[in-house]
């Protein structure tokens, strides 16, 4: 064959393929937004039932569909259990987002930048980073009760803090670390022949490089602090964050409130979301 | 403004000392905080608790001593070996059901995407902006016999009204298979994403059709991506009991719900210690296999 050969012989299969694809190729972008619209719909359903009346004087949400009412929009603190743990989860995943995002960030920067005769037992803390995030929830929260009920150590904020950072770290590090990893030292070097001192360096110029692999990493870690259910419920003791008391609720029955949280917390977190991504878009 | 220091001038000699110090210490410093809370609230715990699967505990006073009872694991499986294969059974079949729902919009998002990939990533992120719990619990609301799907259905007499899907381990799976789909959606994604385009572009050079493309280009790149998002997703479905208490109603129970039982309704801490130590070793040999056959590396690109 000669290589002049290449375009007309290339040509034919390419052509007969687009004639018989001219139908097909609706299937799979039909069938990706078929998908969509499953992940989208049950927070529709979610958002739906939040303006739901309820019938008879308990105000517990039904099945069935009793006619429209913001009632609980006017009311949504009216559930004093369930808006103090919506106030605890904040503050909960505030104050370890803040922890972990800081511990995790150094270990970031050690993972990336010093190797194994400067850094012994880096490949140890590869290792238990990987573990932690692969092991089952479940077994992390069983063996933390276990911790805290063998050295009679009171359960409440103060575990449920320790816990929180102990499984945010990780989320933290492997953000930060992608980020690092791209990272141009070069920058750092300069810095240092300009004079500036460790700190300065520092502050002034790797921080501000990092900085959306940090916060990436925080919203991050935030969000699975908000979320987290197994491990607080093993070790909420007195003090109970929202899911947990949600959980709790579906037992009892669920005031139509918590569907008002659950769109709140929704209607910001994408917000956020599409803020950084029209962010990101005007940056590019 | 400051004199420049000369090289031999002592006090630059002790700094530089001190420089050389610090950067010596510099990485343990950096790793120290997040080692000492690794250290003592995860590994501390994990030994702890293997530890404690082997104690025998009073049920009255609630204290344990050792006693190496390693009786503890066989009496424990035979107790609840029904509860370990319900959830094997669930987590593995819902994981199936997930791959096989993700990996044609992983392929489309990651080879046909264009300028709106982020977007549609975003779409496949999107239960997580609701809290899990409320999630599972909608799927109550949806799955209801005069629900919104069910309802609809028999109203217009394609379902017997006595249809019921609540309290079945259908509702559990739709369940797991919901919650955990971004699991393996992601890591499809990713490994689809970093596939080289200009090796299709060679096969297709080399004649190649699309389907064989798709077979023996994407398909063999694409496998490491595929375990990873197998084994992301199968795990924590594995442990999970929320869907089966909310969903499954009193029957399947999942090995979940004996732990979180044993642990905190009827005080059997070495029987939950070592049913716990269990399913963390159904965990680690799943993740062992495969860091032996496609490298223990590979798995981290996916998280």
């Amino acid at each position: 064959m000669t290589l002049l050969d290449q375009p007309t012989a290339l040509e034919v299969p390419q052509l007969e393929a687009t004639k018989k694809r001219r139908w097909t190729r609706f299937v799979l972008p039909t069938y990706s937004w078929l998908v969509i619209a499953y992940l989208v719909f049950p927070i529709v359903i979610m958002i739906f039932y939040s303006f739901n009346k309820t019938i008879g004087s308990m105000q517990l949400v039904s099945f069935s569909w009793n006619g429209f009412t913001s009632q609980w929009y006017h009311q949504w603190s009216n559930v004093p259990g369930l808006t103090a743990s919506f106030w605890l989860s904040i503050r909960l995943a505030l104050v370890s987002t803040l922890i972990a995002t800081v511990l995790g960030t150094m270990l970031a920067i050690a993972l990336v930048r010093y190797r194994s005769p400067r850094f012994r037992g880096k490949g140890a803390f590869e290792q238990v980073i990987f573990l932690n995030i692969a092991a089952p929830e479940i077994v992390m929260g069983a063996s933390l009760l276990g911790l805290f009920v063998t050295f009679n150590i009171g359960r409440g904020f103060l575990t449920l803090v320790l816990a929180h950072v102990m499984f945010s770290i990780a989320y933290v590090t492997v953000t930060v670390r992608a980020r690092l990893a791209g990272f141009d030292t070069a920058l750092e070097e300069a810095a240092y022949d300009l004079g500036a001192t460790p700190a300065v360096t520092f502050s002034r110029v790797t921080l501000p490089l990092i900085m959306p692999g940090v916060l990436a990493g925080a919203l991050m870690a935030f969000a699975i602090s908000i979320d987290d259910f197994v491990t607080s419920n093993f070790l909420s003791g007195s003090s109970v964050p929202f899911p947990v008391w949600v959980f709790g609720a579906t037992r009892v029955g669920i005031p139509p409130q918590v569907f008002v949280f659950g769109t709140a917390i929704f209607t910001v977190g994408i917000g956020c979301a599409i803020l950084s991504i029209v962010l990101a878009r005007k940056k590019a | 403004m400051e004199q420049p220091v000369p090289p031999d001038h002592p006090g630059r000699v002790t700094n530089r000392h001190h420089r050389r110090v610090g950067r010596a210490l510099a990485p343990y410093l950096l790793s120290l905080p997040s080692g000492l809370w690794l250290l003592l609230l995860f590994l501390v715990p994990l030994v702890l608790m293997l530890s404690l699967s082997l104690k025998t505990c009073s049920p009255s006073t609630g204290a344990c001593v050792m006693a190496w009872h390693w009786g503890e694991f066989s009496s424990e499986m035979s107790l609840y070996h029904q509860e370990f294969i319900t959830s094997l059974y669930f987590a593995a079949a819902s994981t199936v059901v997930d791959l096989i729902i993700s990996f044609p919009i992983a392929y489309w998002i990651a080879f046909y995407g264009g300028r709106r990939k982020n977007f549609f990533l975003l779409m496949l992120l999107v239960p997580f902006f609701v809290s899990f719990v409320i999630r599972t619990i909608v799927w109550e609301f949806v799955l209801s016999n005069n629900g919104v799907i069910l309802g609809a259905l028999k109203h217009i007499h394609l379902l017997p009204s006595g249809f019921h899907i609540l309290g079945t381990s259908y509702a559990v799976m739709a369940g797991l298979a919901y919650n955990y789909l971004p699991f393996t959606a992601l890591p499809l994604y990713v490994a689809l994403e970093r596939i080289d385009r200009r090796v299709l572009e060679a096969a297709y050079d080399l004649y190649a059709t699309k389907r064989v493309g798709f077979m023996k280009v994407i398909m063999p790149l694409a496998v490491p991506g595929i375990f990873a998002a197998f084994l992301l997703t199968f795990i924590p479905m594995f442990g999970d009991y929320v869907n089966q208490e909310i969903l499954g109603g009193t029957s399947n129970t999942m090995i979940g719900t004996v732990i979180q039982n044993q642990f905190l309704v009827t005080l059997d801490y070495a029987g939950g210690a070592s049913l716990s130590a269990i399913l963390l070793v159904v965990a680690l040999l799943g993740i062992f296999l495969y860091a032996r056959l496609l490298g223990s590396r590979t798995i981290e690109q996916y998280l």
